[in-house]
């Protein structure tokens, strides 16, 4: 499967741009060329379009955009990450009860999900976030704690038909414990598709991120984000482009990445979908 | 399918008990109570005023009574007063939701009219350049971040081009216009927020279309069809399509969500007059019951779509209503 992954373009595209990101945030205090909080209000450097000294020009307080957009790519990628690992670890053992022990519980866990799930998720976030207070970690904590549902359903989906197998009748005729059957023998074979949605919702989640920055209730200034980059730029999008359009570009391209790669590898998992 | 409407009907019901209970679980996370929210900064508000709010909200109660009495009141649409200007929540609400149903409707429809050409055309045309050029724009329309479009349509169409209105829905001039006029202005207000509002939706909805299409393709009557010489638009636009557009009847379900949400978004940017940013500045605002009764209204939204798709697809397709 890897193999076949490799020679799939679109995955290496993908994971390419996706490497590149995050060299630049690892790399970001290396390759920043000012200080990305540094403010200078003379009219000589602040708002100044993209020039030799500032590559992608400066912002309203006279900081360097390209410094505050390589050190945002560490943001913007961690809160990706991590809103993915709680939303997985969640929806993978919810789904995997649900799924596995069928029945009542089954059920009622089912309806929390369809319950969840009615609820516009930006809302919910919003509403979660302003009571909690907007912080980096409050941001990942809540975007992981409201996307599990998806992940639930298709962990629970798979659970229901691998419970049935040969292997998970023989593994319970042993006398293997529950957790032992869900953790060792059934969760392995259920990982394909569950890493396709993970990688799929990384992008999603960035993109959450991003929305929740502009909206005033994420990354908090002057901690640069892509998305709290672009709430600034939105006021002076008239006369300073360069602040609206290249943090965009920059959640644009990271969001399109982690999507070539969930998709060729769905296309790669998925023998009715090649052409 | 008396027997499949009553079987669905019944299944809101625990629908609506989660609803409500995480809607309760929110907002006993607050820090305090909703009373500090109201109060907290301000010293002249003596503690007996403070306790005889505290009872009107129940909190001098057991939990598990307090969500009792709110799921009591919220049977009755009843959301207490708003925080800010004292009318009923319910109220504000409903002089909201014209603007955001009008949104979302036409959001709705454009996206049908756009996505659904696009998702056949790409399967009848499986692998073509055609097919290779959409599949490359919709995987960019799907990352792209929807506000940022906005924002963009805003600059280039609002700004630069000078061609439609960037925010609100009725201007104060109104009142002085013909109603043919009025019927003119409105639609020319709509332009942005809707272009910006169904936007997000045609990526996913295409996509989803033309999956279900190729599926179709490959089903044995479609080759019987072709084999007994039948031209191939007849194969595709007789045979093919009636079954393929079948499940798009589903897509009332699952984009309900993404356009509510999407409200919260596109109406604080275009400052549209809807629930979305009633919603959102009830949260910059703290105003508890607002945000309660909007979350609350908001979901029931997308129940009773979800519910609508699944009657309409077990009405034109037996093959569900039977199972």
């Amino acid at each position: 499967m890897l193999k076949e992954a490799l020679n799939d373009k679109q995955v290496v595209l993908g994971s390419a741009l996706i490497l590149f990101m995050f060299c630049v945030a690892i790399l970001a205090p290396i390759i920043a060329t000012h200080d990305p909080c540094e403010t200078n209000l003379s009219p000589e450097v602040k708002l100044q379009p993209p020039s030799r000294e500032h590559l992608f020009g400066t912002d309203d307080l006279g900081r360097d955009l390209y410094s505050r957009m390589v050190y945002g790519a560490r943001i913007s990628l961690t809160v990706g990450l991590v809103a993915v690992a709680i939303m997985l670890l969640i929806g993978v053992v919810i789904g995997a009860i649900a799924g596995y022990f069928g029945g009542v519980v089954d059920t009622v866990i089912m309806r929390i999900v369809e319950a969840i799930l009615c609820f516009p998720s930006i809302f919910l976030i919003l509403m979660i976030l302003a009571f909690l207070g907007p912080s980096i970690i409050n941001v990942m904590v809540v975007i992981g704690l409201t996307s599990w549902p998806g992940v639930c359903r298709l962990v629970r989906a798979e659970f229901l038909s691998l419970r049935e197998r040969d292997y998970v009748v023989a593994a319970r005729a042993l006398g293997a414990s529950h957790r032992r059957i869900i953790f060792r023998h059934i969760l392995p074979n259920a990982l394909a598709p569950v890493f396709v949605s993970a990688t799929l919702s990384v992008g999603s989640a960035i993109l959450t991120e991003s929305a929740l920055s502009f909206l005033g209730l994420g990354v908090q200034i002057p901690t640069p984000s892509w998305g709290n980059i672009l709430t600034t730029g939105r006021f002076y999008i008239e006369s300073a482009w360069w602040m609206t359009l290249i943090p965009g570009l920059a959640i644009l391209i990271t969001v399109l990445s982690y999507n070539l790669v969930g998709e060729g590898l769905r296309a790669v998992l998925d023998p009715r979908l090649k052409r | 399918m008396v027997r499949y409407i009553a079987k669905r009907l019944l299944l809101i019901a625990p629908m609506l008990i989660g609803i409500s209970l995480i809607t309760f679980i929110v907002m006993h996370l607050a820090p305090g109570d909703p009373t500090s929210m109201r109060y907290g900064l301000n010293p002249e508000v003596s503690g007996s005023a403070r306790a005889e709010l505290k009872k009107l909200y129940d909190l001098d109660k057991p939990v598990h009574i307090q969500y009792l009495l709110w799921a009591k009141r919220l049977a009755r649409f009843d959301f207490g007063n708003s925080f800010l200007d004292d009318r009923p929540v319910m109220q504000k609400i409903v002089e909201r939701l014209p603007a955001t149903l009008l949104l979302n409707v036409c959001a709705l429809a454009v996206i049908l009219l756009i996505a659904l050409p696009i998702g056949v055309s790409s399967a009848v045309r499986h692998g073509s350049l055609y097919d290779k050029v959409m599949t490359i724009i919709v995987f960019i329309g799907y990352a792209t971040p929807t506000f940022w479009f906005a924002l963009i349509l805003m600059v280039v169409f609002g700004f630069m081009l000078g061609w439609f209105p960037i925010s609100g829905l009725r201007p104060w001039y109104i009142e002085y216009y013909s109603s043919g006029r009025q019927v003119a202005d409105l639609l020319w207000h709509l332009v942005l927020p809707v272009v910006a509002a169904s936007f997000g939706g045609l990526a996913g909805i295409s996509r989803y279309t033309k999956s279900s299409m190729l599926e179709v393709l490959r089903q044995d009557y479609i080759r019987t069809a072709r084999a007994k010489g039948l031209p191939e638009r007849k194969v595709i636009y007789k045979h093919a399509l009636r079954n393929g557009l079948l499940p798009i009847v589903t897509i009332l379900g699952f984009a309900l969500p993404g356009l509510i949400s999407g409200s919260f978004i596109f109406e604080t940017i275009f400052a549209w007059p809807g629930m979305g940013r009633l919603g959102y500045e009830a949260i910059m605002q703290y105003d508890y019951p607002v945000v309660m009764g909007v979350g609350v209204i908001a979901s029931m939204m997308t129940l009773i779509g979800i519910l609508i798709s699944d009657i309409l697809y077990a009405f034109i397709d037996p093959r569900i209503r039977y199972k």
